[in-house]
């Protein structure tokens, strides 16, 4: 088999661009890596497919052999107009955010801050064991149920 | 039994709804299951006796070999009736334990019979996977039932805690089942303790492993604390539960592996020690309980150690005596607890503090305790006494560790005849310096499940050789000892006795002794307290699982994302290295051409990753993306070519209506150097790994591919020349219908993004004035208004006098400033024809380059052009079918063609083709899959529209909502500003 590095090369940068983008807090240019990177998967998929040939339309006696293998082609196609129904979403997803926040960024989740922070607040609970945390509410059962069959009575 | 296991679960499910028609009384109602049950174990007692297996099969999932495969043999036979006969009597008793109103009792009802199912079917069992499952379940109903009172926080702990620690053993057994089975190749616990497999690694650890499962189960040292803890239960759960069924399981897994298994090295002494730890330690455990309920449970964590110690030991006596212990255990426990219940319930207390002068307020509850007791204590002539004399004569055979047993069953011996002693006094007693306890009177027939009970348990000691037939059965499979052995009440002056006797003698002085054994007690400090370490098991879970969490969610996006790729880049690098297969040869370039738009393309690429402003980004990605479609069409995939070509001109469309509301920069820095030169890296990183992917994938193409045959079909199936369009809506239609599926989620997605209230917006068309309804007359002119005025904010208002024709129906809807009458004549000029186009593009798709897809963007640039020369009511006015209907029908198109063919009896989106001769058309060929791309067609127009309408038609509107001047009144304020 022969590779053409140009092809190859072009793959190359248009993935590296695409991921250094899509790495980006800002929302239009994680949409730009995205396109990006759609764009260098197309190429990938047509350097896989080998060699070059006409195109697979069997007129005129054109045969199967001449032909550029066409199975690649279905897959890019798709890949194509799937990467277009995406990229759309994203963009009403970027007017939306600009819309509700006027920001197009990715903010950090609240919701996974708050369990770091929670950590955080079990770690102060080991070193001051007296210290009793209602999040660890299993926990608390369970220590109830504990005096209950040391002591034959529920602690207050 | 099937037809009993099947009342059990007919029963489960109705006593909700009965205990609300009955009340309380649904509990005699339900004894009658456990009593039919019980019915048809005695009917076979004749056969159990000859020695013969009672077996019943249901098939129920033949493909993996799993069936309701049901035996009784001894053993089982005689758990069968404890389970079933402790059940009953317990149901019944409930019905006098639960007051009318309490709340959750149908529920309660309904688990405790299920749970009783569940304890039958676990005894029943031949498979060895139905007797896990069964397991389980048992497990899971007592957590719900030990759970009972909801509101308690001890109670639902005391729940959690049995579930985790069971559940725990339990599927420790599960492995063992799985390894004992794959090494026997049987699932029937009947053939496998027939026919032992050979000692190998395997098979011991899988019996250790299943011994994991019954000490857990059976509350043994080290998991004997999940017991007491159970006591927040009901009485009844307890009675059934926690002394008589449940906590019987693992001790009835360990009789019934004996058998086989008793000689693997470490069984019995692992057996042994474990025992009489646990048979100390809740004696000792149990002399300083001041509630009698936990009191009785701390004995009963003991007297399953007695009984593990019996049931390990593995020789024909100790089989006896076992069984007899066990059946012994069942009733005396039982009706204990049921006492601790009436005594609960006329007192209002369990604590043997303030309980005093009991006895002589209710001396039959008093007779019917110190009968269980001295049954417990093991004092003739009761049938704990007979069992207690069978396990020490077992256990005096002369080995190490029979002596060790003996030890320490005698040791446990002394500690149980002193708690019972102090249970007897606690509860009934006269306190020197307590008051007398006020009573409340309970109806007689209360009493009679534990007097039944007690009442058995002497029976059976005065019958105790007539007993001895039926209990033989499970014995005999031992190998015999020097001499037979059998149960019975008085077998003369031997050690046994003595042993009986002074063990009895020094309980009576430890009870004696109390003030001074408390005393130790509280000098001697806590051992290993086995519940801290749960607890610090669980605590140290909880935190590992905190920090974990916190550790790799950091709720940052990019950092997500980087580790995906990191890790991509690392594994798939990782074999990539170990890959040998390269292409044979290199070149530069396939023509110089390709040469040229690559470097345009990479140019394009760097400059977009350096560009600050928003549309220069964008046009910078759309450079290579136009680069993609020319190498497409150089590299011979025309239908690719024209395909991005379009989809990149519709995006610029898409991406230039949104960035219009977005500001020219894109606002945000790059972010810390240092973080730049990270993604730097990895984003080359992952660049150089998929150049290596694509060369290796290259490379792997050494076979013949299967395109020749590939295209050869789609000519003489698909009936079509362009093979692409043929693989995508016939060869490979599902992909293609899976496409299709993610299309219309994906425009549903932006229309719900941006129309926030409703699907559909009936986008707001121009209101034409329209004559009387006809064809003919409905063609007049559209005109507007000669000279430019401001645009029409609604459609009431007066129009201008002077008129003049219009280009486009909503042409006088955009601000005169806005307007390009230029563009106007050229959409209204070319807009049909590209319709035209589009439906050429459509239907030569399957012969030439075209197809669903291309012809769809190709019509979807017309709706573009339309909306872009006359604004969103030019856009209502194109298309006045609704998007959604556009995907719909689509769907339906593509999807009545999958599911057509299956009404002809072929498989889905099986193709048919019709070809004909027609006066003036001539030669006509139709194939149905042109229906399908039809489908494809419509549902891109609709993700087009979705689009416009969306980004384009509903932004203008919000953005006049919100601001509601022209573009030159704006202007002209800025002015004057």
């Amino acid at each position: 088999m022969t590779a053409s590095l140009t092809l190859i090369a072009v793959m190359t940068v248009l993935y590296a661009t695409g991921v250094y983008l899509m790495l980006e807090r800002s929302l239009t240019r994680v949409l730009l890596g995205f396109l990006l990177v759609a764009n260098a998967t197309s190429l990938l998929l047509l350097t896989m497919a080998g060699p070059n040939g006409v195109a697979p339309i069997l007129n005129d006696g054109t045969t199967t052999d001449d032909i550029a293998d066409p199975l690649p082609q279905a897959f890019v196609l798709t890949a194509i107009v799937i990467t277009f129904g995406v990229s759309a979403f994203l963009m009403a997803l970027i007017y939306r955010s600009w819309r509700l926040s006027k920001a197009d960024e990715v903010i950090d989740d609240a919701e996974d801050l708050a369990i770091a922070q929670r950590d955080a607040e079990v770690e102060a609970e080991l070193a001051d064991p007296d210290h009793i945390d209602q999040e660890v509410d299993h926990l608390d059962e369970l220590t109830a149920a504990h005096d209950l069959a040391e002591t034959g009575e529920e602690q207050p | 039994m099937l037809i009993s296991l099947g009342f059990f679960a007919l029963a489960a499910i109705l006593a909700p709804a009965l205990t609300k028609v009955l009340g309380p009384r649904v509990f005699y109602v339900l004894a009658l299951v456990p009593l039919g049950a019980l019915a048809v174990s005695a009917a076979v007692a004749q056969r159990i006796l000859d020695g013969e297996i009672v077996t019943e099969f249901l098939p129920w999932i033949p493909e993996i070999d799993l069936g309701l495969s049901l035996r009784l043999d001894t053993l089982s036979w005689v758990l069968s009736l404890v389970v079933l006969g402790v059940g009953a009597l317990v149901l019944v008793y409930c019905e006098r334990y639960f007051p009318a109103d309490e709340p959750g009792l149908g529920r309660f009802a309904g688990f405790f019979i299920a749970f009783s199912g569940s304890m039958y079917g676990l005894v029943v069992a031949d498979d060895i996977f139905l007797l896990f499952m069964f397991w389980e379940a048992t497990t899971v109903f007592s957590y719900l039932l030990i759970g009972h009172y909801t509101d308690r926080k001890a109670s639902r702990g005391a729940a959690l805690q049995a579930l985790l620690v069971t559940t725990a053993g339990g599927l420790t057994m599960l492995v063992g089942l799985v390894i004992l089975a794959a090494e026997t190749g049987t699932t029937s616990l009947t053939a496998i303790v027939a026919e032992p497999p050979p000692e190998g690694a395997a098979v011991i650890t899988a019996v250790y492993l299943l011994l994991v499962g019954a000490v857990s189960k059976s509350a043994l040292v080290p998991f004997h604390f999940w017991l007491p803890a159970a006591m927040a239960a009901p009485t009844p759960v307890s009675a059934y539960l926690h002394a008589a069924a449940m906590v019987k399981a693992g001790i009835y897994l360990i009789a019934a592996l004996a058998p086989a298994f008793s000689t693997i090295p470490g069984w019995r002494e692992v057996l042994v020690i474990l025992g009489v730890a646990t048979m100390l330690v809740g004696g000792w455990r149990a002399l300083r309980q001041t509630d009698i309920k936990l009191l009785l449970a701390y004995g009963t964590v003991s007297q399953l150690g007695f009984l593990t110690v019996i049931a390990g030991f593995g020789s024909r006596t100790a089989a006896l005596a076992a069984l007899a212990l066990l059946l012994a255990h069942a009733l005396f426990k039982s009706s204990l607890f049921l006492v601790v219940g009436l005594i609960d319930h006329s007192t209002g207390t369990r604590d043997l503090r303030k309980l005093s002068g009991l006895g002589r307020a209710r001396p039959v509850l008093a007779v019917v305790a110190i009968v269980a007791t001295a049954s417990m204590a093991g004092l003739p002539p009761t049938f704990g006494f007979v069992a207690k004399e069978a396990v020490f004569t077992a256990l005096l055979d002369g080995s190490a560790i029979g002596l060790v047993g003996l030890v320490g069953v005698a040791l446990g011996s002394v500690l149980t005849v002193a708690y019972g002693a102090r249970f007897l006094w606690g509860a009934f007693g006269r306190k020197r310096d307590v008051d007398d306890i006020p009573v409340h009177a309970e109806r007689a027939d209360a009493l009679a499940s534990p007097l039944i009970l007690s009442l058995a348990g002497i029976v059976l000691g005065l019958a105790a050789s007539a007993l001895d037939p039926w209990l033989a059965g499970y014995s005999i499979v031992f190998p015999a000892g020097d001499e037979e052995y059998h149960i019975a009440l008085w077998h003369g002056l031997e050690p046994a006795l003595g042993i009986s006797a002074v063990s009895l003698l020094l309980g009576i002085l430890l009870f004696w002794k109390r003030t001074g054994v408390a005393r130790a007690q509280a000098a001697v400090p806590a051992l290993v307290n086995a519940a801290d370490g749960y607890w610090k098991v669980l605590r140290f879970v909880d935190r590992t699982a905190a920090r974990v969490t916190s550790t790799t969610q950091r709720g940052s996006l990019p950092f997500y994302l980087g580790v995906i790729l990191l890790v991509f880049v690392l594994a798939t690098g990782t074999s990539l290295a170990l890959n040998s297969t390269w292409p044979t040869t290199w070149k530069l370039w396939d023509y110089p051409a390709q040469a040229a738009i690559g470097i345009i393309m990479i140019i394009a690429a760097l400059a977009a990753v350096r560009a600050d402003k928003r549309f220069t980004a964008v046009v910078l990605v759309g450079v290579t993306g136009y680069g993609l479609a020319t190498l497409f069409a150089l590299q011979g995939a025309p239908d690719l070519a024209f395909t991005q070509l379009l989809v990149e001109t519709v995006t610029l469309v898409a991406f230039v209506l949104v960035l219009r509301r977005l500001p020219g920069r894109i606002g945000v820095a790059h972010g810390r150097p240092q973080h730049r030169l990270l993604r730097a890296i990895l984003a080359i990183a992952v660049g150089l790994t998929m150049a290596v992917v694509a060369v290796t994938a290259l490379a792997a193409r050494s076979t013949e591919p299967i395109f020749h045959e590939f295209a050869q079909l789609a000519k003489d199936i698909g009936h079509g020349a362009n093979v692409v369009n043929v693989a995508l809506v016939d060869v490979r239609a599902w992909d293609t219908m899976g496409e299709l599926s993610v299309v219309i989620v994906a425009a549903t997605g932006v229309a719900s993004l941006i129309f926030l209230d409703r699907r559909t917006d009936d986008l707001a068309r121009p209101k034409l004035a329209r004559g009387r309804r006809g064809f003919l007359l409905r063609q007049r002119p559209i005109t507007e208004p000669a000279r430019p005025v401001a645009r029409m904010r609604t459609d009431r208002e007066p129009e201008p006098d002077e008129k003049r024709l219009a280009w486009l129906l909503a042409g006088r809807t955009l601000a005169p400033e806005n307007r390009s009458i230029l563009l106007e004549i050229a959409v209204r000029l070319v807009f049909h024809s590209i319709m035209v186009v589009s439906l050429f593009v459509l239907f030569s798709g399957h012969n030439a380059p075209g197809g669903g897809f291309a012809a769809g963007l190709v019509a979807g640039m017309a709706l573009v052009a339309r909306y872009l020369a006359g604004g969103r009511y030019e856009l209502g006015a194109a298309v006045t079918i609704d998007a959604g209907r556009l995907l719909g029908t689509g769907m339906l198109l593509a999807a009545g063609t999958a599911a057509a063919s299956l009404l002809f009896g072929a498989n889905a989106l099986t193709s048919a083709f019709f070809e004909t001769t027609l006066p003036v058309f001539g030669h006509v060929e139709f194939i149905t899959s042109t229906i399908f791309d039809v489908g494809v067609y419509l549902v891109v127009i609709g993700l087009v529209l979705d689009v416009l309408r969306s980004l384009g038609g509903e932004v203008d509107r919000q953005q006049e909502e919100e601001d509601p001047r022209t573009p030159n009144e704006r202007l002209e304020e800025r002015r004057g500003a």
